[in-house]
């Protein structure tokens, strides 16, 4: 796969306040791409500067190799799905749809031919002669990606696109997106703050935060192998303990010295562990590697959310056996269910479970949502 | 309990609007002896030119209106949000004068004898007046454009203002030119402003009759002028029988006009 747009020292500012630090960045034809960060990370300038509604301050944009960075937004071969849709209130669907190829004056019978196409591929047929303010969000949101892939761009951007639907009608948007990306084959690049939808439909999953890129992989890499304490806590939960690596593969942590699978680290070298909490075994407390208390117990369904205290860092386990909150338990962890990291200026800011509470987690993902 | 809440407001309209109304219809339909009568109507092809006159003033006139109008109240609603209550303020001060008073002003600045006459006649240091422009049909027009402009403005403001931010983002990114994102996209999205600002300038320019007075200088007569004189000469039944004729005409207007916001939904904003 080739490079299609690349973005060569990107930076951009807002009222003397560094929203996007020079970003480097290439995206490959016909990858399904996802940024994903917290908000205000900067994710969705990075977007606005790739449809061309915003210029960066410093740096360029290539596309197929040739530098768009002052063309215009009508004349790029991108196009965009709104967070909000934005479609056009004075038309119908079937007049939405076939807005781009009225512009570039397409004849009658090939607008009818190609809109009809799109709407099956939307499964909106029948909806032509509809008003667009009596659509649902999830209808709305199909005029909207019918309209942005009509005239075959090359790249589709998302801007957090299912943000306003339910969470029963994100999933399956979420699967026919996918479905719509592998069908036409074209690069989309999304935009969201939520994990599991990035990482859930992605090829490739870009963290950002603070303006930069904090890491670039498959999602299978940035959930297993994440390179600094951001990336480990803001994907999934983690477990993030100061440890001392001691030589290639031995490292010691919460005063146990564990077998581990990485390597390439100075000896004594101060780093960061990340353990999964799903990645941990309960066991009696005599053969436990650590020892601990349990402070809370959450039934989730699936597992019970277990917090213990291990010398006052609170770790969080998630086991299907129920344990009794204040007994003591034993913690087993594989050599492979440790992951180490170098230290970062993330580190001791994540990955302690003294202060967490579900709700704690819903405010942060609310205040999420509102960023533009 | 709807009947009771309603009622203040019926009585209202009756005695306001349905009476009035109904006065005129009856004037306009009887002679002096208030015995049934269709010659006041028939006597109006005789206005016929009158009539015309008037609507070419007051087409000419909201035109302008809108030709300064529409630029002026986009570039309002486009402008930061702080700026846009400052430019909304000045446009509205000299509407906080008595209109009255303001043609007063027009008719002392641009007479003869008149401010911008005296600078210019120091300037070319002649003894005639340089421009002659009250009691021309150019000082009529200025004066109704001047007059009426904000409301024009207003309702585009608001319209414009109204609509969603990433409309312009859309548009262009689906392959709009800056020029196509206006015609294909802005213009349509506004047309109920446009509507409701070219009713609400027209139809008070087709009834004037102080501006032509004032401005005219009293060398041509328009529709509102001829009203007032009947009323003043006591001809009630011919006056009447235009007022009607005249309301008519307007009501048409106002239909043809509603069929065009019709076709753009619930969101109207035409005021009739």
């Amino acid at each position: 796969m080739e490079k299609l747009i690349e973005l060569k020292g990107i930076s951009k500012s807002y009222d003397g306040e560094k929203v996007i630090d020079s970003m480097n960045l290439y995206i490959r034809d016909g990858e399904f791409i996802t940024f994903l960060g917290p908000s205000g990370c900067g994710k969705t300038t990075t977007l606005r500067i790739i449809g061309g509604f915003e210029t960066a301050d410093e740096g360029s944009l290539y596309f197929d190799g040739v530098e768009i960075s002052d063309v215009p937004a009508y004349k790029r071969h991108i196009n965009t799905v709104f967070q909000k849709y934005a479609l056009f209130p004075h038309l119908n669907v079937y007049e939405n749809i076939a807005f781009p190829l009225r512009l570039k004056k397409t004849s009658e019978d090939e607008i009818k031919q190609r809109v009809t196409e799109m709407l099956k591929m939307v499964k909106l047929s029948g909806f032509e002669n509809k008003s667009v303010s009596t659509l649902s969000g999830g209808q709305q949101q199909r005029v909207a990606i019918a309209r942005a892939l009509i005239s075959h761009p090359k790249v589709l951007l998302l801007d957090e696109p299912l943000g306003a639907l339910d969470l029963k009608l994100r999933k399956d948007m979420q699967n026919e997106l996918k479905s719509i990306q592998q069908e036409i084959g074209i690069t989309f690049i999304y935009v969201t703050h939520d994990q599991e939808e990035a990482l859930s439909m992605s090829d490739t999953v870009v963290v950002i935060a603070d303006g930069q890129i904090q890491q670039i992989g498959t999602p299978t890499d940035i959930y297993n192998e994440p390179k600094n304490a951001f990336v480990a806590d803001f994907i999934g939960e983690s477990n993030i303990v100061d440890g001392i690596m001691l030589e290639d593969k031995r490292v010691r942590f919460s005063s146990h010295v564990f077998d581990c699978v990485d390597g390439g680290f100075a000896e004594n070298e101060p780093v960061d562990v990340v353990i999964r909490p799903e990645d941990v075994d309960v066991v009696a407390p005599e053969k436990g590697m650590l020892t601990g208390k349990v402070t809370g117990v959450t039934f989730k369904g699936v597992h019970y959310e277990i917090i213990v205290d291990i010398k006052g860092f609170k770790w969080m386990i998630q086991s299907t056996d129920y344990v009794a909150p204040d007994s003591f338990i034993g913690l087993y962890i594989e050599p492979d269910a440790i992951h180490i990291m170098k230290k970062s200026k993330y580190s001791g800011m994540f990955g302690d479970y003294s202060s967490f509470s579900d709700e704690m987690d819903y405010i942060s993902d609310a205040d999420a949502v509102e960023e533009f | 309990m709807h009947s009771i809440a309603a009622a203040p407001h019926i009585f209202w309209a009756v005695l306001f609007i349905v009476l009035p109304l109904l006065i005129v219809l009856f004037y306009a339909f009887t002679d002096k002896a208030g015995s049934f009568s269709i010659w006041n109507i028939v006597a109006l092809g005789d206005y016929m030119p009158i009539f015309l006159t008037s609507i070419e003033l007051a087409v000419i006139a909201t035109f302008i209106c809108l030709v300064i109008g529409y630029p002026l109240a986009y570039a309002i609603a486009r402008s930061k949000p702080e700026h846009q209550k400052i430019f909304i303020l000045m446009l509205m001060l000299p509407m906080w004068t008595n209109l009255l008073i303001r043609t007063y002003s027009i008719m002392a600045l641009l007479d003869d004898g008149g401010f911008v006459n005296s600078v210019l006649m120091k300037l070319f240091g002649t003894d005639e007046p340089v421009l002659h422009i009250i009691g021309t049909k150019g000082a009529v027009i200025f004066g109704m454009v001047y007059d009426f402009l904000p409301y024009m403005v207003l309702p585009i403001y608001t319209c414009v203002s109204k609509i969603d931010k990433h409309m312009w983002e859309a548009a262009s990114d689906l392959g709009c030119s800056p020029v196509k994102v206006m015609t294909k996209v802005i213009l349509p999205l506004s047309s109920s402003g446009i509507i409701s600002g070219v009713t609400m300038v027209l139809v008070p320019c087709i009834s004037t009759f102080y501006i032509s007075q004032k401005l005219g200088g009293g060398t041509f007569e328009l529709i509102g002028d001829t009203i007032e004189r009947q009323f003043l000469n006591g001809a009630r039944n011919i006056g009447a029988a235009i007022s009607l004729v005249m309301m008519i005409l307007i009501l048409i207007s106002l239909a043809i006009m509603n069929k065009f916001t019709d076709a753009d939904g619930e969101d109207g904003g035409i005021i009739v």
